[in-house]
């Protein structure tokens, strides 16, 4: 997964752009554990971080970014430019995280 | 009288706790502020200086959630309007949070400059009228610029 560039840039730092390879997307739905839900319950009343959601938010974003990845590889990119995050709540203890960008292949 | 008193102790709680936690979680993010203001952060989308190596995405995100009587007084507030003072604070930390978090990354891999970063808001719980917990996402590309050289056209030659 290392070999391909990931920038939220139009373009990539010091190499050229030698073909465009069109959108590549990832994402996926995750549910809140029922355990952490309850922690979480507890948090709402002190305030302050919810480390369970933090860890859970960021293992789905790279489990939609690694997706995004996959795609791009699979059409012969090198880098994916202008990557762009995005999180919706969709019913109440779900989320989806959405990853796209343009799949190039740079010299 | 039993709900009064849950009541009373919930919004104790939630002031005493919020509040020490609150602060210090002020202090530390300004501690990691001054400790990576070396890495200059801007949302430029364009670079025109010098790399030495480029291009990396780095990402921070953190999930803060309000206490019990911040809650209770935005509330209260809600039903005058106005400037809602709690949950200002609660997100400009997160926010500053989710930079120093994301900052951290760029240190790692030995940047000093994140370009086009990007700040994401999502709400999180049941109903997204009464915010439980938000989460921050901040995120950009992380390069190194060339020392010595203030130019792209310098670089080339």
């Amino acid at each position: 997964m290392q070999d391909i560039i990931l920038t939220n840039l139009e373009t990539v730092p010091g190499r050229t752009i030698t073909n465009h390879l069109g959108l590549v997307q990832g994402n996926t739905v995750r549910a809140k554990h029922v355990g952490r839900d309850i922690m979480a319950g507890l948090k709402n009343i002190v305030g302050g971080e919810l480390k369970g959601y933090t860890e859970l938010l960021n293992d789905a974003r790279e489990e939609a970014t690694s997706r995004m990845i996959g795609e791009a590889q699979a059409r012969g990119a090198n880098a994916v430019i202008n990557v762009r995050f995005s999180t919706s709540s969709i019913t109440a203890g779900a989320s989806e995280l959405y990853c796209y960008g343009t799949a190039v292949t740079v010299a | 009288m039993g709900s009064l008193i849950t009541f009373i102790v919930l919004m104790c709680i939630g002031f005493f706790v919020g509040r020490a936690s609150e602060a210090a979680h002020l202090q530390r993010l300004k501690r990691a502020e001054a400790e990576l203001s070396h890495i200059q952060i801007n949302t430029l989308k364009h670079i025109h200086e010098p790399l030495e190596t480029g291009g990396v995405l780095v990402t921070g995100n953190m999930v803060v959630a309000v206490d019990y009587f911040k809650k209770v007084i935005a509330g209260l507030q809600m039903l005058f309007g106005g400037n809602l003072r709690m949950y200002n604070s609660l997100l400009s930390r997160a926010r500053r949070e989710a930079i120093v978090r994301m900052l951290r990354e760029a240190e790692e891999l030995g940047a000093d400059t994140i370009y086009n970063v990007r700040i994401e808001f999502t709400a999180i719980g049941a109903q997204p009228a009464q915010i439980g917990g938000a989460e921050l996402l901040a995120y950009g590309t992380a390069v190194k610029r060339a020392t010595g050289l203030s130019t792209v056209e310098e670089a080339q030659a």
